[in-house]
């Protein structure tokens, strides 16, 4: 299962590395909003401090949504997804394989916009950066781990660029929630005790919907 | 019934097979038996239930009810299984348009779990006569070569039986000519195989056995070497509803 679950990553890091269709729109998105924002707050104003962790996040969902939403409609428009369905593979190693793409290409992003955010909001990221990188690791599971299965679910639908969303961000408010108050916790230097306790409602959250989808999946993506 | 088909060289056994959406039938009890190695093509005017038997049969839809044994295999307790000896060719290729044809290959390959993959690419490309474009993208491919590379494809596992729906689908008259001969390679390799089609003179010059299939039902069901192709077309349209088109 392993091999085939490797087999789906490669082919669709390969696409992607060909294409770009994904990671640019989302790099591109992340870049303008974080210019916008940059210009809609004063410098150095305290509003701006306030809603740094809130705009990070924001921007990092709404660019994983451009990704989330390509995710299976790649698969769909050339009728390539019969076809991952007739191998003789469990509909599961189709959703950890597509869930470790989308995790990979948001990370990615993410990679790129921190720093950016960093150098236009003033951030200092060096000393909280092991924190700040296990609440990004943990709230990105949980985007890869919902967004992948409610794309399968929309991808079949005919408004499914609206569909996606209208899914997704009342199931993910607690991931959201969880990710902008740690990430908060960590810039106004709180204690462990407070991050690990929002980290823990990511975690749940993580877990149980992994259960959720790898047990769902299968009837998602059959009719 | 369908247990004793199998042990009689049947290699495909559908009873009373039923597909509803909704209120609608898109299958009406369909059962039929195709012995190993045959060819049987099942025509059908559209909306008549073709793909979707082919889906059901490629374990791609569940029944609504029936039954159907794939080999030593029932539907769709057994799909894994099923999927591991079905090769399906239809007018979507199931092909990557940004990976090469040697890449798209490679990834069916793997999740088939193909031993030896390097010398089975190598042999299933030549043979479609791609061996010469096999680094280059799918994508700079004629809609010909593209069904040539499906064929390769659904091949790459060597399957015991094809699904084929609607193959002739958008080829023009020499990829069809080169569809035909393969197909005709696939009568004399001893694959079981299940063409569903509308193009009537084709579908004939294939098949061992022609079904029609109209409204979910089949309404006809008889040896090929048993119809006159001349009188085949009228009786189809006439069975079909509406007569012949002028």
């Amino acid at each position: 299962m392993i091999a085939k679950i490797a087999a789906i990553l490669w082919k669709d890091i390969l696409s992607e590395y060909r294409t770009k269709e994904m990671l640019s729109s989302m790099i591109v998105f992340s870049l303008l909003v974080s210019v916008i924002f940059n210009f809609a707050f004063p410098p150095g104003s305290e509003a701006l401090r306030e809603a740094i962790p809130g705009i990070l996040w924001m921007t990092i969902i709404f660019a994983s949504l451009l990704g989330l939403n390509r995710s299976f409609v790649y698969e769909v428009d050339k009728g390539c997804l019969q076809g991952l369905m007739l191998a003789p593979i469990p509909r599961s190693a189709v959703y950890i394989a597509k869930s470790l793409v989308n995790f990979l290409f948001i990370i990615l992003v993410e990679m790129i916009v921190l720093p950016i955010f960093a150098i236009f909001f003033d951030l200092n990221l060096i000393d909280s950066l092991g924190q700040l990188l296990l609440v990004i690791f943990l709230s990105t599971a949980g985007i890869a781990i919902i967004g992948t299965l409610f794309s399968a679910i929309s991808v079949n639908t005919k408004s499914r660029e609206i569909m996606l969303p209208i899914m997704y961000f009342p199931v993910f408010i607690p991931v959201i929630f969880g990710a902008v108050q740690s990430t908060t916790a960590i810039f106004q230097e709180e204690s462990w005790k407070v991050i690990w306790g929002w980290l823990r409602i990511i975690i749940a959250f993580d877990v149980i919907f992994l259960i959720v989808a790898l047990l769902t999946f299968e009837y998602v993506i059959e009719e | 019934m369908i247990q004793s088909m199998a042990l009689n060289g049947i290699a495909i056994a559908v009873s009373d097979l039923s597909k509803t959406f909704g209120n609608q039938f898109a299958l009406r009890n369909v059962s039929f038996q195709l012995p190993a190695g045959e060819f049987l093509t099942i025509f059908g005017p559209n909306g008549a239930g073709k793909t979707t038997l082919i889906r059901i049969l490629s374990t791609l839809s569940k029944p609504s009810s029936g039954k159907a044994k794939i080999g030593n295999h029932s539907l769709p307790t057994e799909s894994e299984a099923i999927r591991r000896q079905i090769g399906v060719i239809a007018h979507q290729t199931f092909l990557y348009e940004d990976l090469t044809a040697d890449e798209n290959l490679r990834f069916y390959g793997k999740l088939y779990g193909v031993r030896d993959l390097d010398a089975r690419i190598e042999s299933i490309i030549s043979e479609v006569g791609l061996g010469l474009r096999r680094r280059d993208r799918v994508r700079t491919f004629s809609r010909g070569m593209q069904q040539r590379l499906s064929i390769a494809r659904a091949m790459i596992h060597d399957p015991q039986f094809l699904f084929l729906d609607e193959p002739y689908t958008g080829l023009d008259q020499h990829a069809s000519e080169m569809l035909s001969g393969w197909l005709k390679r696939v009568r004399s390799s001893n694959r079981t195989t299940l063409m569903v089609t509308h193009d009537l003179e084709r579908g004939l010059e294939m098949a061992d056995r022609v079904a029609i299939l109209n409204h979910g039902k089949i309404v006809f069901d008889e040896r090929q070497s048993a119809i006159d192709p001349k009188s085949f077309r009228q009786m189809y349209y006439e069975l079909v509803g509406g007569g012949q088109p002028s």
